[in-house]
């Protein structure tokens, strides 16, 4: 990709093997996987009730409101919630270990003691 | 039926709605003030960072609101609005699927990919396996989304002039869809990523305040009472109109229809995170936490807009009414137009077309320079020049591979008008979902994946996607039982090749290109190149030797 020959990749490897960056990779699965999981399981489930729950969907709750319609609408706000819960989350807990790593390959800076 | 909708109507079946005169000159004035733009950006396109991600110089806010630009198109704003006033509560699934769509970009693809890329959705995909054949297929993938997109686009362009003009002739209607091409072509040609980019975000901001200026107005005669809204589309409807409330009015009819929607629902919310112009658009900005922004307000843009696609689609149908919607020349796609004719006359009118026809505009440019920085820095630079090429070579080839789309997609356009754009849409994400998607998180995530897993994924999504759609009823041998007129792509209903009754092949071919990317990567034997993961790995999560900004 780009010109980082060998050492450099070897470099790639021990941060690779640092427990800082496994730390880092672990907390990002951590979080990811199981919030993925959520989001798509509560949207299969609102797409399954949407198509063979008619009966369910269809009650109204207030006026011309339906369960459908309010189910519907939920879906944005987890959106919206989801989204703003993981951005804070990187903001704040992934960036700052990302960013020492990163320094440390482009530019050597010290994280145990061996330079890029 | 009020009078102006009876003046609508005559309008509609006898010449035309509004004024084309207006429609046209406030269209023109957009056209006039995004060429400045456009030109003015241009001036610094001198790399192929430059060309194709504008030196990656925009911020996070910008590039989210050029990526609602991007993907709020014609589908969403003519194409749901259309389908919620017609079919009532379906037509809301596909914007609630096109939104949670956006967390799967999110979470698992945006920042990991800015980090990774350079210009390409390919870049990614070949970083640790086998250039070549890898670039090459996961061009061809690229090409392939592209392509369906853009004939949605363009299909779109003709049903919104048969509106706004009352052309119903092809001939005349093709000339427009032509006039639409050779802008777009201009836009791409001269201004590049950066041109395009300004396009989108000049774009989405017109889109979202149309949209909400005409929602608040639609909600403003129901005292702001959304049930109320809810009891005028009933009563429009008339008969049987409690149904538009109730899920299953397009596709509960049988347990086909069903299972057709349950086939776009995982097209839709797997699709967006492989849409190559989506992707081709975190290299616009410098680094991953910019993109991470960028995501944050896509998704609250494009989740505002389709909550005011909701009042409007249901507005179109208690002001307009599905009868006169389906009545008009441009079909369900002008439900949004008459909506506004309604509330505000011609100006409004005239207002909302041309942001639709900019809409087109953004989205056909967005798409094509994917596709020629696809076409040129993966199959011509990599594939065929074996990297060996100078970046202002592979630049003109992407110039002329963008007059050459162009050019297809003016014709794809032309033969396609009159086709439901968000349908056509719809299938463009089964590509994306079946082909790209897996791939993509196989090589971020997988450590054992290989290339052979990469070519298997790729070309078995693909390829199983094109031979279930031209199987497919939506391709022939679908029938109006009403009106016995063919509504599939092929306009003669003596031709019926249709074998496999899926309108969307999403859920067999989607599960079948992560299938098959496992299976792949255990038959190829070859063992993943641990070097080059861990390079990916780290490079992915950490920014580390990821393409910086370009600085003038």
């Amino acid at each position: 990709m780009t010109d980082m020959l060998g050492q450099a990749e070897t470099d790639y490897e021990r941060v690779q093997n640092s427990a800082e960056f496994q730390a880092l990779k672990r907390r990002f699965r951590r979080f990811v996987f199981p919030m993925t999981a959520l989001f798509l399981a509560w949207y299969f489930l609102y797409v399954l009730l949407a198509d063979y729950a008619h009966d369910f969907m269809s009650q109204k709750v207030w006026g011309n409101i339906t369960v459908g319609l309010l189910l519907g609408l939920g879906q944005f706000v987890s959106t919206f919630a989801i989204t703003m819960i993981y951005a804070h989350w990187a903001n704040t807990r992934q960036d700052p270990v990302a960013e020492r790593l990163r320094r440390h390959i482009e530019e050597g800076a010290s994280l145990d003691g061996e330079g890029a | 039926m009020s009078d102006s909708l009876r003046s609508l109507l005559h309008a509609a079946t006898t010449e035309d709605v509004g004024s084309p005169a207006v429609n046209l000159a406030i269209f023109a004035g957009f056209v006039a003030i995004t060429l400045v733009i456009v030109f003015r950006a241009s001036r610094n396109n001198k790399t192929a960072a430059d060309y194709y991600a504008a030196g990656r110089s925009f911020t996070g806010p910008q590039n989210g609101t050029a990526i609602a630009g991007d993907y709020l198109s014609a589908a969403s704003f003519l194409g749901i609005c259309g389908a919620i006033a017609i079919n009532g509560y379906d037509g809301f699934l596909y914007s609630i699927g096109f939104l949670v769509a956006w967390l799967v970009a999110l979470l698992l693809v945006a920042e990991l990919l800015r980090n990774t890329g350079r210009f390409t959705m390919a870049d990614v995909l070949s970083f640790r396996l086998r250039q070549r054949p890898v670039r090459m297929a996961a061009a061809l993938a690229t090409l392939t989304v592209v392509f369906f997109y853009l004939l949605a686009q363009m299909a779109g362009a003709g049903g919104l002039v048969a509106l706004l003009l009352g052309v119903e002739g092809t001939a005349a209607q093709g000339a427009v869809i032509a006039v639409v091409g050779a802008l777009m072509i201009l836009y791409v040609l001269i201004g590049g990523m950066k041109g395009t980019t300004w396009v989108q975000i000049i774009k989405a901001v017109l889109l979202v305040i149309g949209a909400a200026v005409m929602a608040v107005w639609v909600l403003s005669k129901y005292g702001f009472n959304l049930s109320d809204l809810l009891q005028g589309a009933i009563d429009t409807a008339g008969e049987g109109g409690e149904s538009l409330i109730q899920p299953g009015k397009q596709y509960g009819a049988t347990s086909m229809s069903q299972l057709n929607f349950l086939s776009l629902a995982l097209a839709l919310v797997l699709g967006t995170a492989g849409l190559p112009h989506v992707l081709m658009r975190f290299y616009t900005v410098p680094t991953a936490k910019e993109a991470r922004r960028s995501v944050v307000w896509a998704i609250w843009l494009i989740g505002i807009f389709y909550l005011l696609t909701l009042v409007l689609g249901y507005g179109a149908a208690a002001l307009v009414g599905p009868e006169a919607i389906k009545a008009a020349p441009g079909g369900v796609n002008s439900a949004a137009p008459l909506l506004a004719y309604e509330l505000g006359g011609t100006i409004l009118l005239g207002l909302i077309s041309a942001i639709a026809f900019a809409t087109i505009l953004a989205v056909v440019a967005g798409l094509t320079i994917t596709a020629a920085a696809s076409f040129a820095h993966d199959i011509y630079a990599s594939v065929i020049k074996h990297g060996e090429v100078k970046p202002d070579g592979e630049v003109r080839v992407a110039r002329i591979t963008v007059v050459i789309i162009g050019i297809l997609a003016i014709i794809g356009g032309i033969f396609a008008n009159g086709q439901n754009v968000a349908f056509l849409v719809a299938l463009a994400f089964a590509v994306a979902a079946s082909a790209n998607l897996p791939t993509i998180l196989y090589s971020l995530f997988w450590r054992r994946f290989n290339t052979s897993g990469a070519l298997w994924s790729i070309y078995g999504g693909l390829i199983s996607c094109l031979v279930l759609i031209t199987f497919s009823p939506v391709v022939s041998g679908k029938v109006d039982p009403v009106t016995g007129d063919s509504l599939s792509m092929i306009k003669n209903t003596a031709v019926d090749f249709h074998l496999i009754p899926l309108e969307n092949p999403g859920l067999i071919s989607i599960p079948l290109g992560f299938l098959l990317g496992i299976f792949g990567t255990y038959v190829g034997k070859v063992r993943a190149d641990s070097a080059k993961y861990a390079e990916m790995e780290v490079r992915s999560l950490t920014g580390a030797g990821s393409e910086k900004a370009v600085v003038h």
